[in-house]
């Protein structure tokens, strides 16, 4: 009890007669980041409300640091950081000024709110644009305050609704980066919304999948990646170059066929495609070797969020 | 706790803590005075009002030498006559009161709600450890002191106005009435400031909930009275029907017509202001046997208007607790 940050039993929430969150279980270490991955419409969003304290739950409990949001919504805001979805800001007030606005709703007198907001400006790399209208601000740099926002009340858990919509490429990853930094400093546990694979992948300890009210999966991208592609869960594709095969193409095959753990080989001109229940990667390089053969290109292929996101929704 | 060791864990900067901290719903209601006071739509509003009032003030201004007639029998009250004297150019003090007021109740709170949750900020106001529903009454607080301010504002400017022209002070028993005057017209102003507060809950965009306002505000100013006309007609008793008839169809005529909240402001205001009204609906001649005409005293003047009193004050209550109510059931949504 004492290591969870976060603790989901058996939650359940209907509109009418849909299940938009069908008896969730899970529970966040301290520290930790966790990805809630999924469609749209899959739920995510109102498990975090439901966290929150901004909607009943028909069924099930919930518990943020041993706190009842559903009873003790203004204390469990007090530990949490909510980014919500496309966050919006006081336009005709600065940043500065709506971050001393959020600063004092947590409690802080006027002056320490103001010394706070410029520290937590400068850390999300805003200190030139702290007088700027919150208006003017760009997608970026709003998510940036709203990363801000959520930072001046000194949370124990952030957590942030699809945080990279609508943000570039390299935006997001520095966004990601911070949150990461962040959350390593302080020990903050953070969860991530998102249906974008590759970012949740990079920076998350652990991700949910889920789809339809339903958690399908949790563990570590490896571990999933185990669960899901369990007879052959490494792949590993070989070029050679050209005429260089002194006993031909079959001979090469069967050799690396008689490798342990080797399942399957193919081979389209000069391009092997391996299989494997275990890493053989290098017995593979050795064999191609042997055979004297110019092996120009060999590379392991790891299965990402992609494939394991996409094996779920065949099985839906 | 388990919270209590963790709590320390971050260092803060060292301030000293003799600051004081004043209450987050304070702060909000601050806040929201800070952005009606700095809105244009404020701005142009107070222009309008001002302007009109200036208009009836210098009407009743012009006409200040008739009421100092000693033959006039309102002598008595002369002051109150400021709010309530016009020469037919102008309606008076009173009346644009309650013409305007509404406009200014509903200019408020339209957009309370809906323009928060357009922008974005209302989740993120809402993810802040604050109860609930005080999103939704330092709206209603702040507007409200906004009104009230100006009301007070207005109504002493006029008061002073008329000491300069005049000369002559308000008696005490003038000046109550006058304070009175100005709550009856805050309560007024703020049924409708709830009214498009429970819109602004109930849609999402602000011109929908402006409309719908408006519409109940015009319903009740001209096709109401135009539909009661109307009905009245067909029900009028003839020449040859029962005494009782007549009075059944002058007690349905008064009660049709005080179901506007215009019409409760009208009467309460008119018998605050005019000392010798002494009934709001139909009185017989039995009744007015034997009364001597002049004014009422103050007491007396609030007993006869209790009802409009009241039923203003329920109205105003009734469309906060509808708009308080869908506020806290709805479900707060990112954009």
């Amino acid at each position: 009890m004492e290591n969870h940050a976060i603790e989901i039993h058996g939650l359940t929430k209907k509109y009418g007669d849909y299940k938009a969150v069908d008896n969730l279980n899970l529970s966040l270490s301290k520290g930790e980041i966790f990805g809630l991955l999924g469609p749209n419409g899959a739920g995510k969003s109102t498990t975090i409300l439901m966290l929150l304290g901004l909607t009943e739950p028909h069924d099930g409990s919930l518990r943020v640091f041993g706190i009842d949001p559903v009873r003790n919504p203004v204390e469990v805001k007090k530990l949490v950081g909510y980014l919500p979805e496309d966050v919006g800001f006081y336009e005709n007030m600065s940043g500065l000024e709506n971050l001393i606005y959020t600063a004092q709703l947590n409690g802080l007198g006027k002056s320490e709110a103001k010394v706070n907001a410029e520290e937590i400006l400068k850390r999300v790399g805003l200190e030139e644009h702290i007088h700027k209208k919150a208006g003017k601000y760009s997608r970026g740099m709003r998510q940036r305050l709203g990363l801000a926002d959520v930072l001046i009340k000194k949370p124990h858990v952030i957590i942030l609704d699809e945080p990279t919509l609508g943000i570039d490429p390299s935006g997001i990853r520095e966004f990601l980066e911070l949150i990461v930094k962040l959350s390593k400093e302080e020990g903050i546990t953070v969860m991530f919304s998102s249906h974008h694979l590759h970012q949740v992948q990079k920076v998350c300890d652990r991700v949910g999948i889920f789809v339809k009210g339903k958690l399908l999966a949790v563990g570590d991208v490896q571990s999933l990646a185990n669960q899901l592609f369990s007879e052959n869960a490494y792949s590993v594709s070989a070029e050679i170059l050209p005429n260089t095969l002194p006993q031909g193409v079959d001979a090469l095959k069967e050799a690396i066929l008689a490798i342990d753990n080797v399942i399957k080989v193919d081979c389209q001109d000069n391009h092997f495609h391996i299989e494997s229940s275990e890493d053989v990667t290098d017995q593979i390089a050795e064999v191609i070797v042997k055979q004297g053969a110019g092996l120009c290109h060999l590379s392991k292929k790891d299965y990402g969020l992609d494939d394991i996101y996409y094996k779920y929704f065949e099985g839906e | 706790m388990e919270n209590i060791n963790m709590t320390e864990r971050q260092s803060k900067p060292t301030i000293p803590d003799n600051e004081s901290k004043p209450n987050p719903f304070w702060i909000m209601v601050k806040k929201e005075i800070g952005d009606h006071v700095t809105s244009w739509r404020f701005y142009i509003l107070m222009g309008i009002i001002l302007l009109t009032c200036i208009g009836a003030l210098y009407t009743a201004l012009s006409n200040a030498k008739r009421l100092m007639e000693p033959s006039e029998m309102e002598n008595t009250f002369f002051f109150l006559n400021l709010f309530t004297i016009s020469d037919g150019t102008l309606p008076p003090f009173f009346v644009l009161v309650g013409f305007l007021g509404p406009l200014l109740g509903i200019s408020m709170g339209f957009d309370a709600v809906n323009s928060e949750h357009n922008r974005g900020t209302l989740s993120r106001i809402l993810a802040q450890p604050i109860p609930r529903d005080y999103v939704i009454n330092t709206k209603f607080t702040a507007a409200l002191l906004v009104i009230a301010a100006l009301i007070i504002a207005l109504s002493f400017t006029v008061m002073g106005a008329g000491l300069f022209a005049l000369g002559i002070p308000p008696t005490v028993e003038e000046f109550v009435r006058i304070l009175v005057f100005m709550l009856v017209a805050i309560i007024y102003i703020s049924f409708w400031l709830n009214l498009s507060v429970f819109f602004s809950v109930r849609f999402r965009q602000p011109a929908t909930s402006a409309l719908s306002s408006i519409a109940v505000w015009l319903f009740f100013t001209v096709f109401y009275p135009l539909l009661m006309n109307i009905v009245s007609k067909v029900f009028a008793p003839g020449p040859a029907s029962s005494l009782k008839s007549v009075i059944l169809y002058e007690r349905l005529q008064t009660f049709l017509m005080q179901i506007i909240p215009g019409e409760l402001f009208n009467l309460s205001v008119s018998a605050l202001l005019i000392p010798t009204v002494r009934s709001v609906g139909p009185l017989s001649m039995e009744q007015m046997a034997g009364s001597i005409p002049g004014p009422l005293p103050l007491g007396q003047s609030v007993i006869i208007i209790w009802p409009q009193l009241t039923g203003i004050l329920t109205l105003t209550l009734l469309c906060f607790v509808l708009s308080y109510i869908s506020f806290m059931r709805r479900e707060i949504r990112s954009r």
